[in-house]
């Protein structure tokens, strides 16, 4: 049987034998947590609580300001030892709340869960709001707000996300593997707050496992496990949409618009630990892998864990760092250093030597069409360059620059090295500034 | 300190495939159709061999050191422009054709325009129809096959396009020989250009580049597609005056420019609907000149008129963007 996918994208190698056999592994206390204030989409929380205050496990320390937006919670029990911009996985300082642990990791006094059943849609999605839930894919949109579609939307389809596209991670196949009942029970929680028709949860075909044991934990409910083709950016939503249900996402529209919410296996399964034990997000499953470092792991790991802790805990680096990637090498964000910590859209962290990236010299473009064939928007990345590069962002609008999910698929594929998704985000960016200033 | 480390934006991973490989690739497949030219045609046809890429690399050299440039030969596409000029010449072309044709290929094919993915024409095919222009009577000066040890000496012989086109010219209908000979060319027993006659090496490289991913099946198919729908629709109409569809794939440049020459990816359309128009359009201009023009072959110039319309098609002929898809009736079943 042909597996369902979409038209464009590429397969680059996945590198996910690394990890992809090894167990979620608890990652140990750091001596300090930075618990960045600006871990999501939308407005930063603001920081309330101050130095010499004493937390626990749980405690709000970030009140949310604004609808899309999350409050921010201390990851483990300790004291306050400062409130100031740290390094930031973004590249700059931001705001941070620094804890040092007493040790003891104490839950907060008073968290309980509640049987969703008895409870009212609202209070449901309080409570999802209130424990700082937002997508643990790595965009990070705070949860409630795609759980509250506007009454003119009417939702019939919850797709859930367990595609895993980016190379070396597997933070998401663990999960799956090892937690499909949490992740389940989740998913009943979403559904029943969209009101659904149908759920489907979208599985490449390289996770077998994966794919055997959520059917399995799937068995006897209303949600369809579905195996997809491996192909990158099969986990870029509207992707996915199309593979799994044929619907195109308008140009410029959400998911909404054609009646579909998405969300990632780990938010459901946030989602559940949030309903039925009242507890806030404060650690998630980070994949520490590449080729430089030491012993590559799936860690379960708290919110503002420094990065070279992570480092630490999984063998150290093998010999001199040449790039450190957050997230995965297709759209992860390359990181100045290991001081920045772990936030809640980490989902990997990648280290690379000097020679595991080789970097040919950018040459002139031969028009081969590759960045057209693998573009999976169906936009001429090659053009829309080549404007952006002459500040001719007006064209570059013209050639469609603002459909352009960043995949990277068409830098990735260009034989002459050009950096083209990189001028394509410029001339994005320049068309916003200038929509703005209307 | 300054850090080791290097930042840069998302993509940090790369496919690997670079120009200097697509060429290389490229390169390595033309190897059996050279290897047949050379059994075929003998010394002659290595020679024109080595002075076209020797000429090609030395004139591109020569134009980006009086401009200043880098050097490029590195990236490798001055030698398939050489290759690929050699196959579109008679064997025992005259050493200074072969030059000149590789002077005229890379200064004024290539270079004048930038050079490499600048040039709007296949520069093998502008010194090709230059030559041909030029001097009509040594680039149709054809020898027939005559392998290495048969003993034979190379005679000379009008090609099976130019047989067609003297004897529908002068009574109208085909020559009873044609009729037989197509086994014979579709392993290269005939007389034509050098990387030409034999379809089965062109091919056996074709598939090749097909399996490294240089060729998409967009332009050689619509290419062939169109000339084989064309030619067979006049073949019906009349088989005593046209010739067989089979006839036209084997015999001339058709399958080296299907494969080759107007897959250049420079000089052709980015987008596969682009692809698909430009090989349809080589397809129909191919036929309608080797049955009613004045050149019994037409490839050459049925390519490099597409080249002239590619900038065209990119123009207007765009993929579909995403998101434009009507909503599907009635929803998911």
């Amino acid at each position: 049987m042909r597996l369902k996918s979409f038209p464009g994208g590429l397969h680059p190698p996945d590198n996910k034998q690394f990890t992809a056999h090894k167990a979620i592994v608890d990652c140990p206390l750091p001596a300090e947590l930075v618990i960045p204030l600006s871990q999501h989409i939308g407005a930063p929380a603001d920081a309330c609580v101050k130095v010499g205050d004493l937390v626990a496990k749980g405690e709000v320390v970030g009140q949310a300001r604004g609808f899309v937006s999350v409050p921010v919670h201390a990851s483990t029990s300790g004291a306050v030892v400062a409130v100031e911009p740290r390094p930031h996985p973004a590249g700059k300082p931001l705001p941070a709340v620094v804890i040092k642990p007493d040790g003891e990791d104490r839950w907060i006094d008073g968290l309980a869960g509640i049987p969703a059943e008895e409870q009212d849609d609202e209070s449901l999605r309080d409570r999802i709001r209130a424990a700082g839930i937002v997508g643990l894919g790595g965009a990070t949109f705070p949860t409630h707000v795609k759980l509250t579609p506007p009454g003119d939307k009417p939702i019939d389809t919850l797709i859930l996300n367990g595609v895993e596209c980016e190379p070396y991670l597997t933070a998401d196949h663990r999960l799956m593997l090892e937690n499909p009942e949490r992740i389940v029970d989740g998913i009943t929680i979403l559904q029943r707050l969209l009101g659904v028709r149908r759920t489907l949860l979208g599985i490449e075909a390289n996770k077998p496992d994966a794919i055997a044991v959520m059917t399995k934990a799937c068995a006897g409910t209303s949600i369809e496990v579905v195996a997809l083709a491996v192909k990158y950016p099969q986990g870029a939503e509207k992707q996915l949409i199309l593979a799994l249900i044929g619907k195109e996402v308008p140009s410029g529209g959400l998911p909404m618009d054609v009646g579909v919410v998405v969300q990632n296996v780990g938010t459901a399964a946030a989602v559940a630990d949030a309903v039925r034990h009242g507890r806030p997000l404060v650690e998630r499953i980070a994949t520490v892998s590449g080729p430089a470092i030491a012993n590559p792991q799936n860690l379960r790991v708290r919110i503002g864990t420094p990065l070279s802790h992570l480092v630490a805990v999984c063998g150290g680096a093998k010999g001199e760092l040449a790039k450190i990637i957050m997230g995965g090498p297709m759209m992860g964000s390359a990181q100045l250093g290991l001081e920045a910590p772990v936030t809640r859209g980490t989902s990997g962290l990648l280290l690379f030597g000097p020679g595991q990236f080789p970097r040919a010299p950018e040459g002139p473009c031969i028009r081969c069409g590759r960045c057209v064939r693998a573009c999976p928007a169906h936009i001429l990345p090659t053009a829309i360059a080549a404007c952006a590069r002459l500040d001719r962002f007006d064209e570059a609008e013209g050639f469609d620059a603002m459909d352009c999910i960043e995949c990277g698929c068409c830098t990735y594929t260009c034989p002459a090295a050009i950096p083209l998704v990189q001028a394509i985000r410029q001339a994005k960016a320049a068309i916003l500034a200038k929509r703005r200033k209307g | 300190m300054e850090s080791p480390l290097y930042l840069s934006s998302s993509p940090h991973a790369h496919s690997g495939v670079t120009t200097d490989r697509v060429m290389r690739d490229v390169i390595i497949s033309l190897l059996p159709a050279c290897a047949v030219a050379f059994y075929l045609f003998g010394w002659p046809a290595l020679v024109t061999l080595l002075l076209c890429t020797l000429g090609c690399l030395a004139t591109e050299a020569l134009c980006r050191k009086g401009m200043g440039q880098a050097l490029t030969l590195g990236d490798g596409s001055a030698a398939v422009t050489g290759i690929l000029l050699a196959m579109n010449l008679p064997p025992s072309a005259p050493w200074w054709l072969s030059l000149l044709g590789s002077v005229v290929a890379i200064a004024i094919g290539k270079q004048v325009y930038g050079g490499l993915g600048h040039n709007p024409f296949n520069p093998a095919l502008v010194a090709r129809v230059v030559l041909l222009i030029s001097f009509p009577v040594q680039m149709t000066s054809w020898t027939s096959p005559a392998p290495l040890g048969s003993g034979l000496d190379a005679v000379t012989s009008a090609t099976p396009l130019g047989e067609m086109k003297t004897a529908v010219m002068l009574t109208g209908k085909l020559p009873e020989a044609l009729s037989g000979g197509l086994g014979h060319y579709f392993t290269g027993q005939m007389a034509g250009s050098l990387g030409e006659v034999s379809a089965l090496a062109l091919l056996w490289g074709a598939a090749y580049l097909f399996w490294r991913k240089v060729l998409t099946w967009h332009i050689p198919v619509a290419y062939l597609g169109s000339v084989v729908l064309l030619g067979g629709a006049f073949w019906l109409i009349d088989p005593t005056r046209y010739p067989s569809p089979l006839f036209h794939l084997l015999t001339g440049g058709l399958i080296l420019g299907a494969f080759y020459m107007a897959t250049d990816m420079v000089t052709s359309p980015v987008t596969p609907q682009g692809m698909l128009i430009f090989g349809v359009g080589c397809g129909l201009v191919t036929v309608l000149i080797r049955l009613f023009g004045g050149y019994p072959e037409g490839v050459s110039f049925a390519i490099l008129l597409m080249n002239a319309v590619t900038p065209l098609i990119d123009r207007f002929v765009r993929p579909k963007k995403f998101g434009l898809a009507p909503a599907a009736k009635g929803g998911p079943a």
